[in-house]
């Protein structure tokens, strides 16, 4: 039989446990709702922006003078992979289910003799992803001080990654992020970025012909970087809001777990203290009729 | 009264202003241009530069950076990477989007010798930027 008193200072532990997730939750909760609106203006922006971008790719990228982010450089030996995991730990799976995906992608390539390389933002899936391909990494970025996710830090990792692209580095770049669905699900997911490829809707493509102003390959020449850090920036959005997700479901079970502990424990607890009655009333009884 | 035309003017950040235009003076990369009801469809890049949009019943500018503009029978949408009012927007705001463009420059150079292509392109951009700053008034050095 337990201890009593060591009991007593169980559950007096699980219920602050229990305090920590239940307000971590709440806080979850309430950055969920703001990165959930962030992800919501930055909508109309990429929306119409990849419509733009899918007309002109569809009607340049044909011919022979497209530039090289949109027709590609002509090979896919080497592929960058970019990470995008959090900052923060305890979100549950979140941040092991991007980085398997990512691991996945990365083994098979490898097997098909491709030459891998990594670039990671946030420090939890630099720390998982390095354990088995440390050797692999080309770099990091590192968001810790950074509160709020801007278009600028988005701005930032496009540029190293077209720096290295410019530079021949790696052939075809893929992020890797996870998308919000709801509070439960978030689906790891893998965006070719370079060269690009642009969702467009074929019921709602616009048939309008416009003017375009310089020429059309100029403006592609001119959005395709953009294009990049686009896509980088709702990846971070959607991976802010996802993280913020499986960080309240997680904090949400890990409360109710809690709580059940705290009620096995706390049954524990009265048994033996009636136990320990118990036995104090038997001995006074049969102390009484010794005598 | 003018004929008026849906304008839209969107940052990746959020969307700064949606609603009727008479008519919008847009910083095109080719040089300016002012687009009311009914103009042909454009698709123009911006440079640096102010955007004017003349509402029914205000005037306002905003100052831009980098983006396009496309104009379609449904409006003008302005797509820019930087947008901020013009009046929100200050001298050291300036001038710290001149020391990127001047970086940035810089770089072009360092990294483009024999190309002259992007090296003109971010000295135009440098360029651009100054002559907006000295504009508005709040030029830098």
């Amino acid at each position: 039989m337990a201890n009593l008193k060591e009991l007593k200072n169980r559950i007096a532990s699980v219920k602050n446990t229990r305090k920590i997730t239940k307000a971590m939750q709440m806080v979850a909760a309430a950055k969920l709702r703001r990165a959930q609106e962030a992800a919501e203006q930055s909508r109309p922006y990429t929306t119409r922006f990849n419509a733009v971008m899918g007309g002109l790719a569809a009607s340049v990228g044909g011919s022979g003078s497209a530039p090289k982010l949109l027709s590609g450089t002509g090979s896919d030996q080497v592929q960058l992979m970019v990470v995008m995991t959090s900052e923060r730990g305890l979100c549950g799976g979140f941040n092991s289910n991007i980085v398997k995906k990512a691991k996945a992608h990365a083994a098979a390539l490898k097997a098909a003799g491709k030459t891998v390389k990594i670039l990671t933002v946030g420090k939890k899936g630099r720390d998982q992803m390095k354990r088995e391909y440390g050797d692999f990494y080309i770099g990091h970025v590192d968001l810790t001080e950074v509160k709020r996710v801007g278009y600028t830090d988005a701005q930032g990792i496009a540029k190293t990654v077209l720096a290295s692209f410019d530079a021949g580095e790696f052939d075809v770049a893929t992020l890797f992020y996870a998308k919000f669905v709801n509070v439960v699900t978030q689906i790891p997911t893998a965006q070719q970025v370079i060269p690009a490829m642009f969702e467009v809707d074929e019921d709602a493509a616009d048939t309008t012909l416009y003017d375009y102003e310089p020429s059309e390959e100029a403006i592609l020449a001119d959005l395709l970087p953009r294009s990049i850090a686009t896509a980088i920036f709702s990846a971070l959005l959607e991976n802010g809001a996802s993280e913020q997700g499986a960080r309240m479901s997680a904090m949400d079970n890990a409360t109710r777990n809690a709580g059940e502990m705290v009620d096995k424990l706390t049954i524990q607890y009265n048994r033996s203290r009636q136990a320990v009655i118990t036995n104090e009333l038997i001995e006074i009884i049969s102390g009484a009729e010794a005598l | 009264m003018a004929d008026t035309m849906q304008f839209d003017l969107v940052s990746p950040e959020k969307s700064l202003a949606s609603g009727p235009a008479t008519s919008v003076q847009i910083p095109g990369a080719d040089g300016d241009m002012t687009v009311m009801a009914n103009h042909a469809p454009t698709i123009t890049t911006l440079r640096p530069g102010v955007l004017r949009v003349e509402a029914p019943d205000a005037t306002t500018e905003y100052v831009v950076t980098g983006g396009f503009a496309e104009i379609s029978a449904a409006g003008v949408s302005v797509l820019a990477e930087r947008a901020v009012a013009k009046g929100d927007m200050t001298a050291e705001d300036m001038s710290e989007m001149v020391a990127e463009a001047r970086a940035a420059l810089n770089n072009a150079k360092e990294f483009f010798e024999n190309e002259p292509g992007p090296v003109d392109d971010a000295a135009k951009l440098l360029a651009d930027m100054v002559a907006m700053g000295d504009d508005m008034g709040i030029g830098s050095k």
